[in-house]
């Protein structure tokens, strides 16, 4: 029999109500996993046994009692350690917040809960998710579940990684330029940014406030949508939030895509995209074709401008999120005599990791008086363009389609010294976070290294159900069921 | 540096001021979260993620906060923005827990107003350049040193209750002229924001606070000179004091043929004198860019009009009102900045009592009488009832005006009504003619001689006659109906 930790969200919720295992089993069995795997992996920097077994027992407590609310209940989901979790440490993988217990819940946190979800631990990330590798963390790198001597992506690396090697059935990512959709890539699972509001970003760690979003990883779509749907809605305490009816998510997925009109993008086609990646990602859009949609390519002009101006915007907005960060009120406090200054500044600069200060320094010269115009306006200005060019897109097409990353998984320390070749990581998935839009990434195959490949969809404001509908055909016509290696039961701890 | 009197200086020099004034609203909570606005006394209890800054913590706005703006940029006749922006003004300080501050930058609430003071009876019209919509911060309180400043203390309490709670800045064009307008200024601001009732507007718990702007040029000339901001005033006396040393300051340094330094500076209320705090190098780039955390706030042209339509009476207003009522421009001034006094003298004035009286009953006996009991007049047993019954005694000529203050102040002491009090207190005057006549026929009877020099056209004797009348009466006849009946009574002899 198949081992409990790599059942789909769906297939465990039916084991579940045929009493043919509880939580607790679903629990133990993922932890099974996270305890055989983590040594390689290091995916998670928090495990929460104790309150996950709580959460396990009362769940099977509840469907004892004939109480059901709903597809995540009693299910194990973990948690990016940038969404603040009551009791729990969260860190953000930085010193700075070492030790850290938020005393509330994110809004997603409180959700989950209510959904019944059983949460298991926090994942690791790039420090403040700044980062596409998840090398970028105080406490150590997280490595790709197919091959350890590769990174994961980042900057939720951790969370991916836990749904690939199977120590969670879902998890939660924050996606700012494609940190939930390019570490699904690398790692061969599902990852979904939903359009900016739809979920609550009240608890998660701000990084880039304008950008950031929280979406779901899973293995399957259908998964997918069944974590979005928990999530996802307005939230008082969100000002961003929209107020509004949230799309039928799971409604459409067996619908198949005839008579869609689904547009390739001509730039995220081109040079710097690897052959393997493009061929695997135009084969999948051939299959489109055959299934009854109408192939369009698609210009997006701007989208050559748009890494620069997320990598003005992005820097701007922590370089004033990320100041909140000083000694004064909880986590790291320098020891130095001198003035309040003197400990703020050396607090920080002990605390923070050299790529979140690069960043905010980044951040803050281009908003510096004299600067602003040419550097955060002209983003700005660039960014208005890329809203403008989606939306001309969108008149001619439903969705859009492209890589979601240029390359599958590269090795570990391999891009960690230029800063700009990791940058380029996200040159695919950054334009759908400028403009607000959802967008997912379906695993598709793997190159010939065995590292898998990701398809991305891209779908206009509030077009998660025709996003979820072409995944779902993505899905099934890739036909990709191979596992992780480091999933697959000969693994043993070294 | 010579201290040349403020007047001297006047002859050759003009001073330039502009205002900047923060008002804390009194909002049931915060401008972001749900913790009270009002501040309690214990240190840190009144605190929450969101005004601790901490991680992942959201703003929301309060309605209620910015209800309470638009009533001030109605009052101040400013245009209500429809659309408005929050940005953040980013500084490092220990007490402000984002290290920004949530503020306005471009479009802010509202804009284009103006207010109109007088000094000696002139009124200046000073421009209201802006209105706009932040939060305050935490409070430092510097331990260790001699005079709770940040130089010589060992180290610093932070108190996060003030943290968040709505402020609101109102910036002047830079009208004012001088240190007396200036104050002027300040005090007609603060009874506009009592009554509005958005803010308890007290200048000494720092509600409301005062930052000017100085600088001065040569009379006749265009050209602005350069400005320095004098913070740390924290009374209308000191707003207006601070400016005259600044300007004085300001004027000894260019007559010496220096230049004036762009910078902070700190009034010290005990010097008498400012002192500089950071020059504009020194001063820091707050790289002010829009607040992604907060949408654009709207205000409806619907909610707007419904503001301006339960806009209370202004204090301009009132104090116009009260002087057609009778009372001239110090009473009324007096009566409208007492929402106790005003109360009584709007109720007793409608109620048929001359303005006149009642104005200066109010602004005499009645605050005497407080002032000297150290009793509020709210709680005193003084009501406008008793004003109007005290005023129809006088005008039927029942008492007479000593007897009358002295009723009102029995009154104010819970003696009674005035009824009451003047019976008990037998000072009751007789204006019945009847009685008054008899006592007038027997006193003419008893003084013939000065019956006869007043018919020969002295009219001397009249005075002699009343004070016998008054006698024969115990003192107690309206010398008004004496004097009449003695008046007909011998010119008809």
């Amino acid at each position: 029999m198949a081992d409990l930790a790599d059942l789909t969200i769906a297939e465990a919720g039916v084991g579940l109500r045929r009493g043919e295992f509880s939580s607790v089993d679903l629990l133990d069995a993922v932890t099974r996993r996270a305890s055989i795997t983590e040594a390689q992996l290091h995916a998670y920097l928090t495990l929460d046994g104790q309150g996950a077994r709580m959460a396990a027992e009362s769940a099977d407590a509840a469907f004892a009692d004939g109480k059901d609310v709903g597809p995540l209940q009693g299910i194990p989901i973990a948690l990016k350690d940038n969404m603040c979790t009551k009791g729990v440490t969260t860190t953000a993988s930085s010193q700075i917040l070492a030790g850290w217990k938020p005393p509330y819940d994110a809004t997603v946190v409180q959700r989950l809960k209510a959904a019944g979800a059983v949460l298991t631990g926090k994942t690791n990330l790039d420090e403040f998710a700044m980062g596409s590798s998840t090398e970028n963390s105080a406490y150590g790198e997280t490595r790709n579940p197919w091959n350890p001597n590769h990174v994961p992506g980042g900057s939720s690396g951790g969370s991916a990684a836990t749904v690939a090697v199977g120590s969670a059935f879902g998890s939660l990512g924050s996606d700012t330029g494609g940190s939930i959709r390019q570490p699904a890539a690398l790692c061969g699972v599902v990852g979904m940014k939903p359009t900016y509001g739809l979920v609550s970003r009240y608890g998660l760690i701000a990084f880039a406030s304008s950008l950031d979003q929280i979406g779901p990883f899973s293995r399957s779509v259908a998964d997918s949508a069944v974590i979005l749907d928990a999530i996802a809605g307005w939230d008082h305490y969100d000002s961003t939030s929209i107020d509004g009816p949230v799309p039928n998510l799971a409604g459409s997925l067996e619908t198949g895509v005839k008579g869609l009109k689904i547009g390739i993008v001509t730039e995220l086609m081109g040079e710097g995209i690897d052959p393997q990646v493009k061929a695997a990602v135009s084969t999948t859009a051939t299959q489109l074709a055959s299934a009854g949609a109408e192939l369009i390519e698609v210009s997006l002009p701007s989208s050559e401008y748009a890494l620069s101006a997320y990598y003005l915007i992005a820097p701007a907005e922590c370089s004033a999120n990320l100041a909140r960060f000083d000694g004064v009120r909880y986590g790291h406090r320098a020891q130095v005599e001198g003035t309040a200054e003197d400990m703020m500044a050396h607090s920080r600069a002990e605390g923070f990791g050299p790529e979140v200060i690069r960043r905010i320094l980044l951040g803050t010269y281009a908003l510096s008086a004299g600067y602003y115009d040419a550097f955060y306006g002209q983003a700005q200005r660039v960014r208005t363009l890329v809203r403008n060019d989606f939306a001309a897109a969108y008149e001619k097409v439903d969705v859009l389609i492209s890589p979601t990353s240029p390359t599958t998984a590269f090795r570990v320390g391999e891009r960690a010294a230029d800063p700009i070749a990791m940058y380029y990581s996200d040159v695919c998935t950054i334009p759908s976070n400028l403009s607000g839009d959802p967008a997912i990434s379906v695993p598709i195959g793997v190159d010939d290294a065995g590292l898998p490949i990701g398809f991305q969809i891209m779908a206009p404001a509030l077009g998660e159900e025709i996003l979820y509908q072409v995944a779902s055909a993505v899905e099934s016509m890739a036909g990709f069921t191979q596992r992780a290696a480091l999933a697959s039961s000969e693994v043993v701890a070294p | 540096m010579t201290n040349r009197p403020t007047t001297k200086t006047f002859s050759t020099w003009e001073a330039v001021i502009g205002i900047e004034t923060h008002v804390e609203l009194s909002t049931k909570s915060k401008m972001f979260c749900g913790c009270p606005a009002n501040i309690p006394d214990e240190p840190n209890t009144a605190c929450c993620p969101v005004c601790l800054a901490l991680p992942g913590a959201l703003p929301v706005p309060n309605e209620q906060a910015i209800e309470g703006i638009v009533t001030i940029g109605t009052a101040l006749g400013c245009t209500i923005n429809e659309s408005s922006l929050f940005y953040r003004k980013n500084y490092f300080y220990p007490d402000l827990p984002k290290n920004y501050q949530i503020s306005q930058y471009t479009f802010p609430v509202c804009e284009f107003g103006s207010l109109d003071v007088e000094v000696d009876g002139t009124s200046t019209t000073i421009g209201i350049t802006r209105v706009h919509m932040e939060e305050d911060t935490g409070k430092s309180s510097h331990v260790g040193g001699g005079d709770g400043r940040i130089h010589d203390a060992d180290h610093t309490l932070l108190d996060f209750n003030r943290a968040g709670v709505p402020l609101v800045e109102i910036v002047t064009e830079p009208d004012i002229r001088s240190p007396e307008q200036a104050r002027a200024y300040g005090a007609e601001l603060q009874r506009i924001m009592l009554a509005l009732g958005v803010s308890d507007a007290k200048l000494e718990t720092g509600s409301m606070r005062f930052d000017a702007n100085v600088s001065v040029r040569r009379v006749g000339t265009e050209t602005l000179g350069t400005r320095t901001e004098t913070k740390n005033v924290n009374s209308l006396r000191s707003l207006q004091r601070a400016i005259a040393f600044e300007i004085d300051r300001q004027v000894d340094v260019l007559e010496d043929g220096g230049v004036i330094v762009q910078e902070t500076r700190h009034w010290n209320e005990d010097t008498g004198a400012t002192s500089s705090m950071r020059t504009k190098e020194e001063s820091e780039d707050y790289r002010y860019f829009q607040d992604p955390d907060l949408l654009p706030l709207e205000v409806s042209v619907q909610w707007r009009d419904r503001i301006k339509a339960s806009l209370p009476e202004l204090p301009a207003q009132m104090r116009a009102r009260f002087r057609g009522a009778g009372v001239d421009a110090a009473t009324a001034e007096i009566l409208a900045d007492s929402p106790d006094l005003a109360g009584l003298f709007e109720t007793a004035v409608a109620g048929g009592a001359p303005g006149k009286l009642i104005g200066n009953w109010l602004t005499g006996e009645v605050i005497a009488w407080s002032r000297r009991e150290e009793i509020d007049v709210s709680e005193s047993d003084l009501t406008a009832e008793h004003l109007i019954e005290l005023a129809t005694m006088m005008n039927d000529g029942k008492l007479s005006s000593t007897a009358g203050k002295d009723v009102l102040t029995a009154v104010m002491a819970g003696e009674g009504t005035p009824n009451e009090i003047a019976v008990a207190r037998d000072l009751l005057q007789v204006s019945d003619e009847g009685a008054i006549l008899e006592a007038v026929d027997t006193v003419l009877a008893d003084n013939p001689d000065a019956v006869d020099k007043i018919a020969a056209g002295d009219s001397k004797p009249i005075g002699f006659l009343m004070g016998q009348v008054m006698r024969h009466m115990g003192g107690k006849a309206d010398p008004t109906v004496v004097q009449q009946i003695l008046r007909d009574r011998t010119r008809g002899e």
